[in-house]
């Protein structure tokens, strides 16, 4: 065909026309993330409609809030009849919402230095690829430094617990070679020992750089929550960890132990041994003994959370196939060295995401030593701050600042075990 | 030349108790089991001390001893003149009652946000994450007391029902919403209900036998019977004309204010209600991430599979998918029962008067026994958390996967 | 030898609350603190102020004691107690004393080995009802919904009282005096029910305190008194001859402004010279000096004092003196000789 007798040839490509308005930007998104069918449609408008109703609602609460005003009855005269919050309870009693009510004022730096110091403790233990090695220096040590600012006293109480450690950690390392399990006894022993005689020692010395000793019935607020959730956790860890390693245990006797430890603790209710911290531990100390109130909750609340973490451990444990264990022992590793080097540490890693859970579990249950009239968060509201005439029915404001502060505390951490769990990824996806 | 010799018969000595492993595992457990009679003896020993000091026993004579005080909510016939022990199977009770009714509630919550929070729609899959972590993430103590707040400050009192020109109005005239709780009609047995009842339960059971009836033809002969319609029909028409032609047995009593309060109807207290709520609606976001979990578990290429051989969307959430979920979403689903379960103790702080309301506080108070009291209260729970265990267990087994 | 086992391990641990030895008037005065057990928040018998520094008439009486004992009225350490651990944290030795609004009852007396030393407050169980409600009787109170704080003898009190008046009722209970308030002023409960003294001290923190009434029947008979364990009868001597003393101060018109003058030399009245320690060696035959008696009243005033300043007429609670009057105007506080 001749060329000419052609009308019409495109010289030019034709520039890449726009997508059509509805295939685009919020249209698009809109249209599928919203309106993509009837029934959806539906969804979305009673959705819009209910927050909006939420939102109109709570507004001028928000906005009209009072943040200054010595009491109740002068901030509903402030707000004159309008809708608004009582934000004034927060900005006067903050410091008993945070520290209880007998915590002294002028001593708050120090357990505010202590939180701090958390996080700087935490960090090499959390964030291990960022952070140097030798901070963890630095966590081994936090333990006694936060008891030091917390409760004060003389320093020689913390540093003897410290040598304590130390002593038993030393005779774990001698022992070890002959056996695990005569190890951990011995180290324990020794520290026993040493604190035993240390006591004798560090009593004369009792003014030896001693801070202004704080009683802990004077403690109360979110800081104990803190308190109860940070040691509880800790402690139980270890002790969570032997109870699992008993549970997997060869020898019936231990294994039937851990067993029925376990499975009792878990299958009442924490607020139940929280009445035997408070009613009946008292009948089963020697008389004339009496432990701290907060002592003994330390001591049920950390038994009830290890055998929880033991059971996530125990799942860990079981994750692990076979040829780990057999590999392990055909290297002529013993049984400590087997779990120290291949088992625990790939146990533990699977395990994580369970102890969060359970930490952030245990964190929101110390709430409940409210009941046993102790002032943390919850009992300094229920208790002092609404009892008081000033801020007598002051209880959404109150109710929303606790609940604040465990969302950030709860929802904090398992992002961050969120983020972990995505870290140790060691398969290849 | 090659001797075979026996490797040497060493004598037993005593070292070997520690160094030899044939050996070292029964001194192990010989000493765990000598310190753990030691540790029972010495609790045994104060506890014998301490009682004998105070001039106290261990006995629980107290619980044939009238309890002496009142309890609102009484699944059974009970008051003040009957025993501790009373006392103690009433609460009970209202613990096995808050904890079924929480159960089915917290399963309706967290399904529904479960399956929400897959929705395509973005905006309820934003409102149900935040559901989900704001529940997650704040105690439940905190939660049973704000929902027992609202519920009273926020409802009218009995008392603003009252007069020409009343604040607060029943709904459909059956229903009040006071700050005491809850009234609803509640139903009256006449004589001869126990048929309607009777023909009622006969319906449940024609309904299961007309849907296998119809899967079997459509399994044998292909022909697809409706299902909707008839199920219903058999379900309501009989009983509704038995119900009609024994007279109408069975009527309906309505609440109505009297004296200070509503009388009449089913009262739901303020303080159940709060538990019942709270706890739900807490366990609920748990659920929630269970089953979303459950359903995620489900490998995408099933759904491809199922949707190649033809099935519709409908169909293959019931055949395929769900069948596999469930498998993952159950045991986590009953371990979230029980904390419920166990949770429920937490009654003590709305005044709901479950068995730690009344065997642990109460009568604990009253009779200053804590020891036997505490101890019958860990039983109770050690039982409940036991049998569901064991129930668990058993479904875990029969659902496991037998691949080799 | 397993006390100082047990003490090493604490001290350590820095948590040791100390031991209480059968002796409780020496630990006290080797811890140079005593123990006292309260509530954990009742405005005008026992509550913390603003500062965090605990006030009341229960309050006043660990007070004295400690002033009586170590002659340092701020060397106690308040202990709050529920209704469920107060008897459990006195036997266990946690407390040494335990001044928490406690009803003297036959049982707690003898079947839970406690020793009742005197009453300080002579109370009875009464009905609080807003005056709308029209009712002028607790008798009138068929189907009505009561408020209740568990955890006392109230609850039986409350179950006796309907029982023989055969009427009906509906118990609401309730864990803490602040929510009690709430349940009642939301209108959750009809009448809310406790110890006249704590009704009047709740209608006083009230908006419109007027518009409630204490309805006039009292339905039990509430002697409130501290009380110690049973079996160390020195230390339960002291503790009720400090009461003792602060009601006889009022009796004898010594109070905590002339107290340092009458005790400074024998006065005319051989009965304040006796309990001022002036006279005779009253202090010694408890185990004490014979100037116990001067710091109780210096440090807390006399009974007198102590009741108008945290409960009286003129404080916010507003309680009149009543049964709690000296035998002398009518009333029936009434003190043993000090001879």
């Amino acid at each position: 065909m001749p060329h000419d007798q052609i009308s019409f040839v495109r010289k030019h490509m034709l520039p890449e026309a726009p997508p059509p308005a509805t295939e685009t930007g919020a249209v698009k998104w809109l249209r599928e993330n919203l309106f993509s069918s009837p029934a959806n449609t539906l969804l979305t408008l009673v959705s819009i409609f209910v927050v909006f109703n939420i939102a109109s609602a709570s507004a001028p609460w928000f906005l009209n809030g009072v943040w200054d005003s010595p009491s109740i009855a002068a901030c509903r005269e402030i707000l004159d009849g309008r809708v608004g919050g009582c934000f004034a309870v927060l900005s006067e009693r903050w410091n008993q919402l945070l520290f209880g009510f007998k915590y002294p004022v002028e001593l708050y730096w120090r357990p505010g230095l202590a939180f701090v110091l958390l996080f700087v403790a935490g960090a090499p233990v959390l964030f291990g690829k960022i952070f140097p090695r030798k901070m963890l220096f630095f966590t081994g040590l936090y333990p006694f430094i936060a008891y030091w600012l917390i409760w004060g006293g003389s320093i020689m109480v913390p540093i003897f617990a410290l040598l304590g450690v130390v002593v038993g950690a030393v005779v774990y390392s001698r022992v070890v070679t002959i056996s695990a399990g005569v190890a951990v006894i011995a180290g324990f022993v020794a520290a026993l020992i040493f604190w035993i005689a240390s006591g004798y020692i560090s009593r004369p010395m009792a003014d030896v750089m001693a801070l202004q000793a704080v009683p802990s019935r004077d403690m109360g607020g979110f800081m104990i929550n803190l308190m109860l959730g940070v040691v509880c956790v800790s402690l139980s860890l270890p002790l969570g960890i032997l109870l699992a390693l008993g549970r997997q245990s060869r020898m019936p006797i231990i294994k039937w132990i851990c067993v029925v430890f376990i499975e009792f603790i878990r299958g009442v209710p924490l607020i139940t041994l929280l009445f035997v911290a408070n009613v009946v531990l008292a009948y089963f100390l020697p008389p004339n003994v009496t432990f701290d109130l907060i002592l003994r909750v330390i001591i049920m609340i950390t038994m009830f959370s290890s055998a929880y973490i033991a059971e996530v451990i125990r799942g860990g444990l079981a994750a692990l196939p076979r040829g780990q264990y057999e590999a392990a022992n055909s290297l002529g590793l013993d049984y400590a060295q087997s779990m120290q080097l291949i088992i625990l540490p790939q146990a533990l890693k699977i395990s994580i995401p369970g102890i969060v859970n359970v930490a952030v579990g245990l964190f929101k249950d110390t709430t409940l030593v409210s009941v046993i009239s102790m002032f943390d968060i919850v009992g300094m509201i229920r208790g002092p701050i609404l009892a008081s005439m000033e801020w007598k029915g002051v209880y959404w404001e109150l109710f929303g600042f606790a609940c604040i502060l465990f969302f950030i505390t709860c929802y904090g951490i398992s992002q961050y075990s969120q983020w972990l769990e995505r870290q140790l990824r060691t398969d290849h996806r | 030349m090659t001797t075979m010799t026996d490797p040497p018969k060493a004598s037993f000595q005593l070292s070997m108790l520690i160094y030899d492993t044939r050996y070292r595992s029964y001194t192990f457990q010989f000493i765990a089991l000598l310190l753990l009679m030691l540790l029972i003896g010495y609790l045994g020993k104060n506890l014998v001390e301490n009682l004998a000091a105070q001039g106290q026993n261990i006995s629980f004579g107290f619980l044939s001893d009238p309890s002496g005080y009142d309890i609102n909510q009484r699944p059974i016939e009970y008051d003040s003149q009957s025993s501790h022990m009373r006392a103690a199977v009433v609460g009970v009770l209202n613990t096995l009652i808050v904890a079924f009714l929480g159960c089915i509630t917290a399963t309706l919550f967290g399904v529904t946000a479960g399956i929400l929070r897959l929705s395509p729609n973005w905006l309820v899959r934003k409102l149900m994450a935040i559901y989900v972590e704001a529940f997650r993430n704040v105690p439940v103590l905190i939660w049973i007391l704000i929902i027992f707040t609202v519920m009273s400050a926020s409802l009218p009192s009995p008392n603003q029902f009252r007069g020409e020109s009343a604040e607060a109005s029943m709904v459909l005239d059956a229903f009040a919403f006071t700050n005491r709780g809850v009234y609803v009609p509640s139903p009256i047995w006449g004589p001869g209900s126990s048929v309607v009842v009777l023909a009622f339960l006969a319906s449940i059971i024609g309904v299961f036998a007309y849907r296998r009836y119809a899967t079997k033809l459509l399994y044998d002969t292909g022909r697809l019977l409706p299902m909707g319609w008839p199920s219903l029909a058999i379900l309501f028409v009989p009983t509704i004309l038995i119900f009609f032609i024994m007279g109408q047995p069975i009527s309906l009593d309505y609440p109505a204010l009297q004296g200070f309060n509503f009388v009449g109807g089913l009262h739901i207290r303020g303080s159940l209600i709060a538990l019942w709520f709270a706890l739900a609606i807490y366990t609920g976001a748990f659920i929630a991430e269970n089953v979303r979990a459950g359903i995620q578990a489900v490998s995408k290429g099933q759904t491809e599979a199922a949707a190649s051989l033809g099935l519709r969307p409908g169909r293959i959430m019931k055949l395929v998918i769900l069948p596999q979920a469930l498998r993952v979403i159950i045991p986590p689903l009953i371990s979230q029962y029980l904390n419920l379960t166990k949770n429920s103790s937490l009654a003590i702080a709305v005044g709901y008067m479950d068995v730690t309301g009344t065997l642990g506080g109460i009568t604990l108070n009253q009779t200053g026994r804590a020891i036997e009291c505490v101890l019958l209260l860990m039983l109770f729970y050690l039982t409940i958390s036991l049998s569901i265990s064991a129930v668990m267990n058993v479904y875990n087994n029969s659902i496991k996967l037998k691949e080799r | 030898m397993k006390r100082t086992v047990f003490l090493g391990a604490m001290t350590v641990a820095g948590l040791a609350a100390g031991a209480a030895a059968a002796g409780t008037l020496d630990d006290v005065k080797a811890r140079g603190k005593l123990n006292c057990g309260v509530t954990t928040g009742l405005v005008g018998f026992a509550a913390p102020d603003a500062n965090g520094v605990w006030e009341g008439f229960d309050v006043a009486l660990c007070r004295a004691v400690a002033a009586a004992v170590m002659g340092d009225a701020t060397a106690v350490e308040f202990v709050p107690t529920t209704g469920k651990t107060r008897f459990t944290a006195l036997a266990s030795g946690e407390i040494d004393m335990l001044a928490r609004n406690t009803t003297w009852t036959f049982s707690r007396d003898t079947d839970l080995k406690f020793d009742f030393v005197g009453t300080n407050y002579y109370d009875g169980q009464g009905f609080l009802v807003p005056k709308s409600l029209g009712v002028s009787s607790a008798k009138e109170l068929d189907g009505a919904t009561v408020c209740i704080q568990t955890g006392t003898t109230t609850e039986l009190n409350l179950a006796d009282f309907f029982r023989a008046n055969n009427i009906k009722y509906e118990p609401v209970p309730i864990e803490t005096n602040a929510e009690g308030q709430q349940q009642y002023l939301a209108g959750a409960c009809d009448a809310y029910t406790t110890d006249a003294s704590g009704l009047a001290s709740t209608r006083a923190a009230f908006e419109n305190p007027t518009d409630h009434v204490i309805l006039p029947e009292i339905i039990s008979k509430e002697p409130l008194g501290p009380l110690v364990r049973h079996g160390d009868n020195e230390w339960g001597d002291i503790v009720r001859w400090t009461l003792n003393a602060l009601i006889t101060a009022e009796e004898l018109g010594v109070t905590s402004a002339n107290v340092a003058e009458l005790g400074s030399a024998a006065v005319a009245n051989p009965e304040i010279n006796r309990l001022l320690g002036t006279e005779g060696d009253l202090g010694k035959m408890i185990g004490l000096d014979n100037e116990w008696a001067k710091r109780a009243i210096a440090s807390v005033g006399n009974y007198g004092e102590v009741f108008e300043k945290n409960i009286g007429e003129k404080t916010p609670i507003g309680l009149a003196r009543g049964l709690n009057a000296q035998w002398t105007q009518g009333g029936i506080l009434y003190s043993p000789p000090f001879r």
